[in-house]
């Protein structure tokens, strides 16, 4: 039996997960590892076909070439989305190789990928260890998976790569744009996906990397984000992926005039902050709450004549539209959510791509995150000292991904826009089910109900106390809501079972996630 | 076999709402339920049917629970509907507790330039409709429920009016006509009903059975204030007997176009120049005026339509209306917005105030500006708008 203990925000985690022993939490900015990264192995250019030539005929041989046994740890990068055409056959033929116990450790997960589950059930696949989203993360909510979901934001999957926790056997690479030397591009080509940033950290660290696109380009492939010196086989299919479907339901802008007055508000408290000023920068995510949010940031910019330095994207069509009519100088996107992002990053020199290291990384000599303005994220629960949850439901039931929520918090005004109850179901909770981000990075909650300011922030509650924006204690808040809705609710019963363990940005373990008693 | 009485949410996924379904029999009282939240309020539902049941007496039948996460005052009045279609004579009632915050009283003369037509049936639209700041929330019991649900609403009606805040939204009821009308009376005059919405009337006798109806509940229910009328004119018939209808009761306190009807009574295709209805909205306005009451125009009902929408409220402002309907929180803004004064209206009017407070201060009967004497009624006007820039302006 796997001895739990607590750690420094009260939560009780396992200190052994998958056969790896963990580290608790410490607290934040406390944890700091000592010694070197992982090493990558040493490789002679002699090796590889002088030529530049590394193409192989099919996916099957490249895999049997990179010597695919039991037990390895297969990983991709999630640029095409709910799109994606290349995975699915990576686990069919993996199958088809008997092999068995594999792990996939991709940076997300979407609906398209429920075929794994089959291989999960007969064995070839142990276990998904990445941001589970659909059917994947509702199999792993059951406890159903033969190891525990390990959820990391997108900084920390790099950073658990770079400490040796995971380590790739296998990397395989989805290319919209590649070159028979394994130069590749995602900002162009029939299944163009805007950038490969996600794939990046493996392409570095994995022990073989392959390369597989559906338009091939001669030598140089200009530009490009993955080079070709980290590459070892090129395979070229007909469709590595669907584009039109990297549009997910999240990146959709409200019509609920209820999530646009909260979108209104928050832009309305930016503004009160004195936040919106010539130089300033900030992220909106995706989802409709966020991107409401960017269109009326926007009216106030150009009322208030002011421009932004840069905006972090996720990009999607609202922020091109402010790079394009001169409303900011950068969009430093991470991935793209529609076609017209895509398309911005090809063409413009202002809209550039980063990666998880630039942005996120924790074992970076610092990163974006923490330098923006503000920032605006979504979240299922927060309690009432401003710890913030994004991975369960009140019931209990593990649904989502971290993303790089976890990385975001770290901005200089950290903006949670959500409702403060969604059918029936309080947002503001006592105390988060799980624990995903820690209340003293958490600034501002703003709910359709009022705003609610962390008390930590001395200088916020300042700056909007006369701004006539109906600013409330959470409490307060919370109290209103469960007048409404009849009481608190029940805490769902919880077996002893850990289906799921939640990382903190430094790779220690911040909370675990029981699996519920079925009723 | 058993007879059944189903109602309440319709389709396959609905939300915040239910379904219940009671059998009644011989055999002991059972519940059953099942809810999409069940893990966090599943005990809590079946504990609230039992409580609902012994305030009526129910000690027999069969009732079914199917929940959507509907919020307890929806759970009640669903409930006490389908008992009440089984036992359509029992007297007792299972009310909620009326919060304090649903006390706030209104006034003859508030502004009402936006009104918010929300379905009776429909509670999940009622729970955020007042932090869009209309003037005015109508939980419409008439024209967009069907007369299967007719019943059924009237308590989810009357348990909203108790239970949730509109936030300084005149608290308006839109009835039926007729006995069906006055049977909705019973369901939202105890309950601080500000102003009560009266369809396609015709005539001032309509206007007086209802008055008289209201004021024997009020005496009832020990209601002191009085519940404010708005007559809506719907028909030929009806605009041609406005004056006589506006001045059928002291209570009431605007007359209301409704123009989707009106030219339906003509035989006319409703256009969006709306020249066919310009005789009927400008009688409206001049009767309204002759009576002392508001004038207020019909729905804005293409919900995409911004543009549509302030041209609409600019043509129903010029014409003299001082609001109209809309059917959606997004229409709100762009309503008030256009109803507001410009910048020479507030210019103007601020200047006949101090000139009419200088008069007053002075001691004079005549109010005058430059060489200009100024009317009582400009007075009056000026001070509307003033009141109205400073309400736009927050």
């Amino acid at each position: 039996m796997n001895k739990l203990i607590k750690n420094s925000a009260g939560r009780l985690i396992p200190t052994i997960v998958n056969g790896v022993k963990q580290t608790p939490f410490q607290g934040v900015g406390k944890y700091k590892p000592r010694g070197n990264k992982a090493e990558q192995p040493i490789r002679s250019c002699s090796d590889f076909p002088s030529d530049g030539n590394k193409i192989v005929k099919s996916l099957e041989i490249a895999l049997k070439k990179c010597g695919l046994k039991d037990g390895m740890t297969v990983s991709s990068h999630h640029h095409f989305r709910n799109g994606d055409l290349v995975m699915n056959q990576v686990f069919d033929i993996a199958a088809k190789q008997k092999v068995k116990g594999l792990r996939w450790f991709p940076s997300a997960a979407f609906p398209c990928h429920k075929p794994v589950i089959d291989h999960m059930k007969n064995g070839v696949f142990d276990w998904v260890e990445g941001s589970l989203n659909g059917p994947i993360g509702d199999y792993a909510s059951h406890g159903n998976m033969n190891g525990t979901a390990v959820l990391r934001s997108h900084g920390g999957r790099w950073q658990a790569v770079q400490d040796g926790e995971v380590h790739i056997d296998i990397a395989v690479i989805a290319a919209p744009t590649a070159d028979a030397f394994g130069n590749a591009t995602g900002d162009r080509g029939p299944s163009a996906c805007g950038l490969l940033g996600f794939g990046l950290v493996d392409s570095i660290y994995a022990d073989k990397v392959i390369v597989v696109t559906d338009n091939l380009v001669p030598f140089p492939c200009i530009p490009w984000q993955i080079q070709g010196q980290n590459v070892d086989y090129v395979v070229v299919l007909d469709k590595v992926g669907e584009p039109e479907k990297i549009v997910s339901g999240t990146t959709k802008l409200t019509k609920s005039p209820d999530r646009l007055y909260i979108a209104e508000l928050t832009a309305k408290f930016v503004q009160a902050a004195g936040i919106i000023k010539d130089g300033f920068s900030f992220q909106a995510g995706a989802g409709g709450t966020a991107l409401a949010f960017a269109i009326f940031l926007k009216e106030m910019m150009k009322e208030a004549g002011v421009k932004a330095r840069f905006i972090r994207g996720g990009s999607t069509k609202y922020l091109v539209e402010m790079l394009e009519e001169g409303l900011t100088d950068f969009i430093l996107d991470g991935q793209t959510f529609d076609l017209e992002g895509v398309r911005s990053m090809r063409e413009n020199f202002g809209h550039v791509n980063t990666s998880p290291f630039t942005s996120y990384n924790w074992h970076g000599k610092g990163n974006f995150a923490s330098m923006l303005d503000a920032v605006v994220l979504g979240a299922t629960e927060v309690d009432i000292n401003f710890n913030a949850n994004v991975v369960t439901h009140s019931d209990g039931k593990m649904l989502h991904g971290i993303g790089g929520w976890q990385n975001c918090l770290f901005s200089k005004c950290t903006i949670l826009p959500i409702p403060a109850f969604r059918n029936r179901i309080p947002v503001i909770v006592d105390k988060v089910t799980t624990l995903v981000g820690p209340g003293e990075l958490i600034d501002v909650i703003v709910t359709e109900r009022g705003i609610a300011i962390n008390p930590l922030r001395k200088d916020l509650i300042k700056a909007t106390k006369d701004s006539g924006l109906p600013i409330r204690k959470i409490e307060e808040i919370k109290a209103e809501i469960d007048e409404l809705i009849g009481g608190p609710p029940e805490k769902p019963k919880v077996t002893d079972d850990i289906i799921g363990i939640v990382k903190w940005v430094d790779g220690t373990v911040l909370d675990s996630i029981l699996k519920i008693k079925e009723q | 076999m058993a007879k059944s009485f189903i109602l309440g949410a319709k389709g396959e996924k609905p939300r915040s709402d239910l379904r219940v379904k009671y059998t009644p029999s011989k055999k002991t009282l059972s519940i059953s339920v099942k809810s999409t939240v069940n893990t966090l309020f599943g005990k809590a539902i079946k504990q609230q049917a039992e409580d609902i049941c012994r305030d009526l007496q129910v000690h027999t039948g069969t009732i079914e629970i199917e929940d959507f996460g509907a919020l307890p005052f929806v759970i009640a009045a669903r409930l006490e509907a389908s008992i009440k279609q089984a036992h359509p004579d029992l007297q007792l009632e299972s009310i909620p507790p009326i919060k304090d915050f649903c006390m706030y009283a209104s006034s003859r003369d508030r502004f009402r330039r936006s009104r918010l037509y929300l379905p009776g049936n429909q509670s999940k639209l009622m729970l955020n409709a007042g932090i869009h700041k209309p003037d005015g929330i109508i939980l419409d019991l008439e024209d967009s429920v069907s007369p299967a649900e007719k019943e059924d609403t009237r308590y989810i009606v009357r348990n909203a009016l108790r239970t949730l805040d509109f936030y300084g939204a005149e608290r308006m009821v839109r009835i039926n006509q007729g006995e069906l009308g006055l049977k909705d009376l019973e369901f939202i005059v105890p309950h601080n009903i500000h102003l009560i919405l009266i369809p396609k009337v015709e005539s001032a006798e309509e206007i007086k059975i209802i008055d008289k109806r209201i004021l024997e509940i009020s005496k009832e229910c020990g209601r002191k204030k009085p519940v404010f009328l708005m007559p809506i004119i719907e028909s030929g018939r009806g605009v041609l007997k406005a004056l006589e209808i506006a001045e059928s009761s002291k209570n009431i306190v605007a007359l209301a176009i409704g123009l989707e009807d009106y030219t339906a009574d003509l035989g006319v295709p409703r256009t969006a120049g709306g020249k066919e209805s310009f005789f009927a909205r400008s009688m409206i306005v001049n009767t309204a005026r002759a009576a002392g009451v508001q004038a207020i125009d019909t729905v804005y009902s293409d919900v995409g339509n911004e543009i549509g929408l302030r041209e609409s409220v600019r043509e129903a402002k010029s014409l003299g209306f001082d609001g109209k309907g809309c059917i959606h929180p997004r229409q709100i803004k762009p309503m008030h917005e256009e109803f507001a004064p410009n910048e020479l209206e507030v210019e103007k009017a601020k200047k006949i105030v101090a000139a009419f407070k200088e008069a007053e201060s002075k001691g004079l009967g005549v109010v005058s500006l430059g060489s200009k004497m100024i009317d009582p009624p400009v007075v009056k006007r000026a001070l509307h708008t003033v009141k109205l820039a400073k309400m736009t302006e927050r």
